[in-house]
């Protein structure tokens, strides 16, 4: 069912063609780019065409210097070797909107809820989405570039004396 | 076999032959409260193996009568804190001592419990020392520390143990303070 990078990235052109926005397959981490709207059907598509049946990594990056929010999806096939691919989306800081793939990929429940308690993208239809890693009323999201510790957490002092 | 028996209890000169021995309530009680420390089982980050391996057979913590770990908090005289304290934890350690019957101490292992460790600057998650939220008795530094420095503070607890006064109805070790506010 899998098949190799490739012909896969053709397949998806052939089903997207404008769709897809950016496309790098020289580097390290071969990518394709697409907005939330269009990730949906994408990701189904991967997985139901595509044979890539396994999320291996959600990672989600500030990219800082006005440049919004950005989601890498690693998704790979379990029966092959060196097919997968990585989708990278980008929402701005002031709406970080992508769409829930957990129904497609179920792994991507906990990988969600960590890029949503650490970055901030929210992920739209996901059943249950809280933090993960952080406690429930912690505030705010760690790894973003303007993110403040704060000086206090339920009246223990968090600052160096 | 006086001094025998001085050698094998530590319980002062009072051992003599006739099958008589003499000492203060408070040596007796420290002695068999200090020769079964029972250590609370809990790890929380890389420290953990560091205490497992104190307790396996290679550096054996049994030797010091420090042997059995306790599953609950009532049942535990001596809590290690081994391990990076999130923020996230801390309420949990705060009750487990409290739950713990008096008197009770507490080991600060490691470099994250004695002070936030590497995360002192960064670590937006966690605590910056153990001693925010329970008094500690006894640190040792380390990242982590080797199991010969984890035994040395169990001798210091011990030494602690010693210096017990328990007609007193505070304790004589007076104990340290809680640096919360």
């Amino acid at each position: 069912m899998a098949m190799d990078r490739t012909t896969l990235v053709a397949e998806v052109e052939k089903a997207f063609g404008a769709r897809i926005t950016e496309k790098d397959l020289a580097g390290f981490e071969p990518f394709l780019r697409c907005e939330p709207a269009t990730w949906p059907e994408l990701a189904r598509f991967l997985k139901e065409r595509c044979g890539l049946d396994m999320l291996c990594c959600l990672t989600g990056v500030d990219r800082g210097k006005g440049q919004g929010l950005e989601a890498i999806y690693n998704v790979e096939a379990c029966d092959a070797k060196r097919c997968g691919i990585s989708i990278r989306i980008r929402v701005p800081l002031d709406n970080p909107v992508i769409p829930s793939v957990e129904k497609v990929w179920q792994t991507a429940d906990w990988h969600e809820r960590e890029c949503w308690d650490l970055v901030g993208i929210r992920f739209e239809g996901h059943h249950n989405l809280v933090r993960i890693l952080c406690a429930e009323d912690w505030e705010g999201h760690p790894l973003r570039k303007d993110y403040k510790s704060p000086d206090r957490y339920h009246g223990i002092k968090n600052n160096v004396v | 076999m006086a001094d025998i028996h001085d050698q094998e209890f530590g319980l002062g000169d009072g051992a003599t032959q006739d099958g008589i021995l003499l000492t203060r309530v408070d040596q007796l009680i420290n002695w068999t409260r200090k020769s079964s420390v029972w250590p609370m089982t809990f790890g929380l980050a890389c420290c953990a193996i560091e205490m497992m391996a104190t307790g396996a057979s290679s550096y054996d913590i049994d030797r010091f009568g420090s042997g059995p770990f306790r599953a609950t908090p009532r049942q535990a005289d001596l809590m290690i804190v081994a391990g990076t304290v999130s923020h996230k934890m801390a309420p949990r350690v705060k009750r487990l001592y409290d739950q713990m019957p008096e008197p009770k101490f507490v080991m600060a292992m490691g470099a994250c419990t004695v002070s936030g460790g590497p995360y002192i600057k960064h670590g937006y998650h966690v605590l910056k020392g153990v001693d925010r939220i329970v008094p500690v008795d006894v640190y040792v530094p380390g990242c982590p520390p080797r199991p010969e420095a984890l035994l040395e503070g169990l001798f210091r607890i011990q030494e602690k143990m010693e210096r017990e006064r328990l007609l007193d109805k505070t304790r004589c070790g007076a104990r340290p303070k809680v640096l919360v506010e």
